[in-house]
């Protein structure tokens, strides 16, 4: 088995996103277009020059002409993916690898969600027929059980747990009022945040992931051609994934306290960079926090803490936007907002505006690193897909 | 000898408080509860319990044929047996068959299998209500009963010999329901009771007659029907000497309609010592009345759950709730899709897992799959696993949740991570549960439950539900 990454074998030279939010005048089709034109303008391109394209949507369309047909693409080769909630991501990692492969000379990305239109609140799962035995419980009820396990396991009493789960969700809440393209702009406080309705287990309102409409996108080309297009490109560093066979679910040994198809993803992506203490070589991360749970899990399954102790750097600031490792500097999911198939997008996107020195004035962050992360994760605990990303801006 | 090689009763979880129906509608009286059958349980899936409790207290004793009855049934055309038949795992070559929409079905299916031959299980249940504040709805009970007929053997030896049977019927409107009504109605009871009265009189002398036997003989006698006053008025009639009629159960569990005089038999056997004469009087259409004396072969019998041990656990149910199950409130629901109805087909592939509970083991390592796989997920053996029963199994909640924004007919949906006693693990819905008392660690057990219906169609598959004894759960 190996997994050889394209280190430096590819640059993103353009990128776009839609403000993350309840679009109610805007249709799929618009927000396709309007991440796709920003895009097409960073590169300082047009759709023609585009040799591939990809689509990410997890539930908005079927196949290549979702996106063919609102950009009028003609004769190209356009391929929709879906992979759960880490589809954005599974766009950049087929067009990176199409270009990688020598196929094309430049591929787009895309990913597009319009979640809106269903008149629930929440994600929805596209029924496939089945037997009627699965269950039908929300993401937010199965990602709840992480918590209480979680207190269990490292003796944490679970009203304090609560509290550090509230911080995350006011941390990214934080960093989404510094975001003019978040879905929520508003600072929340702990109280506010501790006194939401729950939803599932102790999660409440406020524990949960923005659920809103968006488009993202990149384009890619081989490293050597990068700078024909722009003087500050993003090198990918690594690209890696990782599926779980779902027997979290059925296996007595899984004790929701880790995802493990989250930490094989990072070290492979960490191997492939050349990566071996995250927490002080990285700028930033993008995570994939649905749940602020799944921000805590994740902190110790990327490496940014030794298990059993995320707990005590959340509340110690670690991951602050003026911490020793700011985590969300967009907002995250919490305020950025989820449109599914765009989210894996939007985390570059945000790699992309802070290693180029380009986010709002009030989250930039100043590092001596060049390097950032970003981590999108599909499923349940238990059941997940898992992506991890590593950019730069240096070669080498 | 042919007669009960075994019996079981099954009384759901919740409990109607009839004083709470009367404050609400601002009506006199209200003295007991009735069972009240949740939200996921219909006429099948009490009657599978049932079953599986009276088929667990006799293992020796697979039935060659399956005959269920109601007068509420989940499906009409499509036979609820088959439901039963899966749900129980029995063979292929077993027969299952509906005796459908009279209150008097299961007497008669009853008696049929008493005259037949092999070993046959009547399965009766049944679904009673009417329309809000009507006697029905307060009268009414929700409740199962299986008897398993067979003639005896030495490892299968009958616990209560049919020594005498009679019936009268009567052509006369009572009760009544065309079908499609959500509601009986009845005629002015006067009228019934001057008919039950005498006919179930009548009945039960023949069938005393029929077994060579007096009243004095008999040491417990029920009477069983809708007609509330001319169940009580027969009691009176019959003149038994004090501590021979039974509880008829109204004060608790309430009239469970076609099961009623299965249930009676039931508590009847379970109470009863060795040498023993009880008997059944049920008033429907006519009388039914059936006198077995309880054999030697009682002592040696331990019934998996006996009647009165359900009938003292049950939970209060709220009025609301109670209306909002029975479709008579319509609360707002969750604002989630509804599930789509479930594949034939693939229901049809999956019958072990889904109406069983059938998983599997790989042979190498034992992992145990739930449901079952064909590529072991522990070495990756292919195809090489064996058939694991967990429908019987109790098991240990690892970890829980509860979930108030999910689809479910009755929300907050309670989820638990089950792992199986002697392995396995699954997640899956817990229910009669009070969901802010689950906690890790909590023992469980499985029961077979409708999910939803979508199209008509009724999902069924399985549950946990705390394990519980006389003194509470």
């Amino acid at each position: 088995m190996a997994s050889h990454g394209i280190t430096d074998k590819v640059a993103i030279v353009g990128m776009g996103c839609t403000r993350f939010a309840e679009h109610w005048d805007k249709g799929l089709d618009d927000l396709i277009v309007d991440a796709a034109t920003e895009t097409f303008a960073s590169a300082g391109i047009t759709k023609d020059d585009v040799d591939a394209y990809w689509l990410g949507t997890a539930q908005s369309g079927m196949s290549g002409i979702t996106l063919a047909r609102p950009l009028q693409l003609q004769g190209k080769p356009v391929t929709r993916v879906e992979n759960y909630c880490t589809t954005g991501s599974e766009a950049l990692r087929a067009a990176a690898y199409a270009v990688a492969s020598g196929a094309y000379d430049v591929a787009m990305a895309v990913g597009a969600e319009k979640v809106k239109d269903s008149g629930y609140q929440g994600l929805n799962a596209v029924p496939v027929p089945n037997d009627g035995t699965a269950r039908t419980l929300t993401a937010a009820a199965m990602f709840s059980m992480v918590a209480p396990a979680y207190a269990a396991k490292y003796g944490v009493d679970e009203d304090e747990l609560a509290q550090v789960l509230a911080r995350i969700s006011w941390k990214n809440h934080q960093n989404g009022a510094k975001n003019p393209r978040a879905q929520f702009t508003k600072p929340v406080s702990i109280e506010t945040i501790c006194a939401s309705p729950r939803v599932a287990g102790r999660l409440g309102v406020f524990d949960c992931a923005g659920v809103a409409d968006g488009a993202a996108a990149a384009i890619v080309v081989r490293a050597e051609d990068a700078e024909r297009y722009t003087d500050r490109p993003l090198f990918i560093k690594a690209l890696s994934f990782a599926a779980g066979s779902g027997s979290g679910l059925i296996d007595p040994g899984y004790d929701y306290t880790h995802f493990p198809e989250c930490a094989t993803a990072a070290a492979d992506a960490y191997a492939q960079a050349g990566i071996t203490d995250p927490l002080h070589q990285l700028a930033m991360a993008e995570v994939h926090d649905c749940f602020t749970p799944t921000e805590l899990v994740l902190m110790e399954d990327l490496g940014f803490a030794e298990r059993g102790t995320a707990y005590k750097e959340v509340a110690a600031g670690t991951f602050d936007l003026d911490g020793t490792l700011p985590v969300n500097p967009d907002g995250g999911l919490k305020s950025f907002g989820h449109p599914v198939g765009a989210s894996g997008l939007r985390m570059v996107f945000e790699a992309w505006l802070q290693l180029r020195g380009e986010a709002t004035p009030e989250r930039q962050i100043t590092s001596t690193s060049s390097l950032a992360l970003t981590h999108n994760l599909g499923g349940y605990p238990g059941e997940m897909v898992s992506f991890v990303s590593i950019v730069g801006t240096e070669v080498g | 000898m042919r007669g009960i090689v075994s019996i079981a009763g099954y009384v759901p979880h919740h409990r109607l408080d009839r004083a709470e129906v009367a404050a609400f509608h601002r009506t006199d009286g209200g003295r007991g509860t009735r069972a009240v059958a949740g939200h996921d349980e219909d006429t099948t899936t009490m009657g599978v319990e049932s079953a599986r409790l009276a088929l667990r207290s006799a293992p020796g004793a697979p039935p060659s044929t399956l005959w269920f009855a109601t007068a509420t049934p989940a499906y009409l055309d499509k036979t609820n047996a088959a439901t039963v038949h899966a749900a129980l795992g029995l063979p292929a070559a077993t027969g299952a068959y509906d005796f459908g929409g009279a209150l008097r079905s299961a007497t008669g299916a009853l008696g049929a299998a008493l005259d037949g031959s092999g070993t046959v299980a009547v399965v009766a249940a049944d679904v009673r209500d009417g329309l809000p504040s009507s006697a029905d709805e307060r009268a009414g009970g929700d409740a199962a009963a299986t008897v398993v007929v067979a003639d005896g053997s030495d490892d299968r030896p009958v616990l209560a010999e049919l020594v005498g049977r009679a019936s009268v019927t009567d052509e006369f409107v009572d009760r009544w329901r065309t079908p499609g009504d959500r509601r009986s109605r009845t005629w002015e009871e006067r009228f019934g009771e001057t008919r039950y009265v005498p006919l179930g009189a009548q009945a039960f002398a023949a069938a005393l007659a029929s077994a060579g036997r007096d009243a004095g003989d008999v040491n417990r006698v029920a009477v069983t029907g809708m007609h509330a006053r001319a169940v009580r008025a027969l009691g009176r009639r019959l003149a038994l000497p004090a501590g021979v009629l039974a509880d008829d159960l109204s004060a608790t569990v309430g009239q469970a309609g076609a099961a009623q005089p299965l249930l009676e038999m039931a508590a009847l056997v379970e109470a009863a010592a060795p040498g023993d004469v009880v008997a059944v009087v049920h008033l429907a259409d006519g009388a039914d009345a059936l006198v077995f004396r309880v054999t030697e072969a009682r002592a040696g019998w331990h019934p998996a759950r006996p009647v009165a041990d359900q009938v003292a656990v049950g939970a209060p149910l709220p009025y609301a709730t109670f209306l909002a199950w029975r479709g008579m409130l319509t609360p707002e629901p969750p604002r989630r899709p509804e599930p789509a109805r479930v594949s034939a087909s693939a229901a049809w592939r999956s019958e072990a897992w889904k109406f069983r509970f059938v998983g599997s083991e790989d042979r190498t390592s034992g992992a145990i799959h739930l449901p079952p796989a064909r590529v072991s997920m522990d070495g990756g053996a292919v195809d090489d696993m064996v058939p694991v029963e967990r429908a019987d199994t109790v098991a240990t909640v690892a970890t829980y949740t509860v979930d108030r924004l999910a689809y479910s007919p009755s929300p907050p949906i309670v989820f638990a991570v089950l792992d199986f006693d002697g392995g396995g693990r699954f997640p899956v819905e817990l229910t009669d549960v009070d969901a802010d008392r689950v906690q890790i660690g909590d023992r469980v057990e499985m029961t077979f439950r409708r999910l939803f219906t979508a199209d008509g169609i009724h999902d069924y598959f399985w549950k946990a539900t705390p394990v519980r004894t006389r003194s509470g759960s």
